[in-house]
């Protein structure tokens, strides 16, 4: 017993707290934000208690599902998540390469490329705000303006008051938030490749371009893959640039994020609690395979 | 700015290391090549630069400044009063901004400390399951806890705002700290603790006089990424405080948002005010917070 407890008590006394604080408020709570989604809890009465609620098992989900309201957030989510994925990754990448082999005041380049990641979507929304302003001709400002004064009238448009697509336009900042981000993994990428097969390809009469194709690009899929479950839970869970740079009940750029938010303040915690799990959902499908992969691989 | 992992990185034992490696076997090569490939990195440049510039010009102009015609010009007569009454408006917020992340920083640092090292050392039976199970909290959208969340901090009577916050983020913040440390501790040689064990120092012996003080550049990895994530925090911030208690991001959303006429040129001295401390941190500890950045490696 007491030697058990000599080999078992310090890491279990070590890890206790962590694992608690874990169980409770990771996977309890997702257990507890689980019941209160199939209730009837849609009130400030029924969310204070002063009304009782009963249970209406995936009602709440077949409604959220169903309505064309929700479906215009999903779709949002839908296209932000396609082009903040491939704008930072076809950005990062080149930037990466751009700076793989050596130049001078690569560092400089670097910490520019990278700084944006340092500051928080909401002070980089009141900028963005601005640049992303919609009137166009005499009252243009921001990119409009810009792009009048460059002879680049046509590129004029309504940014984010589009209702199709002006989820597109908060694609821009969040691209360039994270791209600096996207190139330091890919750079770290590149200089993890043992110059010996650089080296191989090249004796072996490779060009530099199969070099790449063949020996870089194929040692650089693990990189791609954190990048885009990196990028794509982070786009799954975008929020704090939306709430910044439109207005919060904003239908064109409205992701169920913001969707959540506003059936909190309303009082609706039942609808609240169901996108919650609905996202938890969507994150889970990108991150789950993903931790079950390096997982495996590590044993 | 949320969650990291993975890269097959080797772990940051210096941080940052991974991208310090230069490579200056190959020929230099000079010509056509080099030199578009320097007109590509500038216009990079240039395209990140453009919202420094408008956010610096902006903070200085006066409010006759503010026409769209003049929106890109330098201000016409340079003035700190966007800056003065941004000061005003958040010097409160940015302090008890102050007073929430630093705790919460140091509070995540050694719980993830802890952890990476016992995961690090220790293997049991489902040692891995346990720490993707940990992991799994840094990806979770909050979105889907927040409801509980917020009934439990009330029933216990948790006050909103600073409090709530610093629980918050030291919770939510054990996931990545965890990682970061478990990596480190993962590259330490195994002598080094076994060394102790002859010496008959216990599992904690152990960890308070050997690992801990070599710990330190994994400290400020996962105190600089701590801090920032904490600092930029927008969510949390938004169900658990409010104006009076809030951090800074929630103050200059207020102020950016909550006026009817809007005055870009406060907003703009504002939201650089709002970030000065995570940039300063940035320019001065850059490589540590490349390395925060790198070592998540979910990859061992």
């Amino acid at each position: 017993m007491n030697h058990r407890f000599r080999r078992y008590g310090p890491p279990i006394l070590l890890l206790a707290p962590s694992l608690i604080l874990m169980a409770v408020f990771v996977y309890g709570l997702i257990g507890a934000n689980f019941s209160t989604s199939i209730t009837d809890n849609h009130s400030a009465a029924t969310a204070t208690g002063v009304e009782p609620t009963s249970t209406v098992w995936f009602e709440n989900y077949t409604r959220l599902l169903g309505s064309e309201d929700f479906q215009h957030s999903l779709i949002n989510l839908f296209l932000y998540t396609v082009v903040f994925l491939l704008g930072t990754l076809a950005i990062g990448f080149v930037w990466a390469w751009l700076l793989d082999k050596p130049i001078k005041g690569e560092g400089f380049f670097r910490s520019i490329y990278l700084f944006p990641m340092a500051v928080s979507f909401i002070a980089s929304g009141v900028v963005w705000r601005w640049l992303l302003n919609s009137n166009q001709g005499e009252n243009a400002s921001g990119l409009n303006r810009l792009f009048q004064m460059i002879g680049l009238d046509f590129l004029q448009n309504n940014w984010w008051n589009n209702v199709t697509f002006g989820i597109l336009a908060i694609t821009i900042p969040a691209i360039w938030q994270l791209s600096g981000y996207v190139m330091a993994l890919f750079l770290a990428g590149f200089r993890g490749i043992p110059d010996e097969l650089r080296e191989a390809g090249r004796m072996d009469g490779a060009s530099e371009w199969q070099v790449y194709r063949h020996v870089l690009f194929p040692q650089l899929t693990p990189i791609m893959l954190s990048a885009l479950i990196i990028i794509g839970h982070m786009s799954l869970k975008s929020f704090d640039l939306i709430m910044s740079i439109s207005k919060p009940a904003n239908y064109q750029t409205k992701v169920p994020a913001v969707d959540m938010y506003l059936a909190k303040a309303s009082f609706d915690y039942a609808d609240a609690a169901a996108i919650g799990t609905i996202l938890l959902v969507l994150v889970a499908i990108v991150v789950v395979p993903y931790l079950i992969k390096t997982n495996r691989q590590e044993k | 700015m949320s969650a990291t992992l993975s890269t097959p990185v080797p772990p940051p034992d210096v941080a940052g290391e991974p991208l310090e490696l230069r490579r200056d076997k190959g020929t230099p090569r000079f010509g056509v090549g080099r030199t578009l490939r320097y007109a590509a990195l500038i216009f990079g440049i240039v395209i990140v630069l453009i919202p420094v510039y408008v956010l610096l010009v902006t903070s200085f102009k006066g409010p006759g400044d503010a026409s769209p015609v003049r929106a890109w010009n330098l201000p016409q007569i340079w003035t700190l009063e966007n800056w003065k009454e941004a000061w005003t408006a958040l010097s409160p917020s940015l302090w008890r901004t102050f007073q929430m992340v630093i705790p919460a920083s140091i509070i995540a640092a050694f719980l993830g400390s802890m952890n990476g090292f016992v995961l690090s050392r220790w293997s049991f039976r489902g040692a891995n399951t346990v720490f993707a199970l940990i992991l799994f909290g840094m990806f979770i959208p909050y979105q889907a806890v927040m409801i509980p969340l917020l009934q439990i901090f009330l029933d216990a009577g948790i006050p909103s705002g600073v409090p709530s916050l610093i629980l918050l983020h030291v919770i939510y913040g054990i996931p990545i700290t965890t990682l970061i440390f478990r990596n480190y501790y993962q590259t330490i040689p195994h002598e080094l603790v076994e060394a102790g064990r002859v010496d008959g120092a216990g599992m904690l012996r152990t960890y308070w006089s050997i690992i801990l003080p070599i710990s330190i550049p994994s400290f400020v990895v996962v105190l600089i990424w701590q801090f920032t994530n904490a600092w930029n925090d927008f969510l949390f911030a938004v169900f658990f405080s409010n104006n009076q208690n809030g951090p800074v991001t929630l103050a200059l959303n207020n102020l950016a948002n909550g006026a009817l006429l809007q005055d870009y040129g406060v907003s703009m001295a504002g939201a650089l005010l709002a970030s000065l401390p995570t940039l300063i941190v940035y320019i001065i500890l850059g490589k540590y917070f490349v390395g925060g950045l790198m070592s998540g490696s979910v990859k061992g």
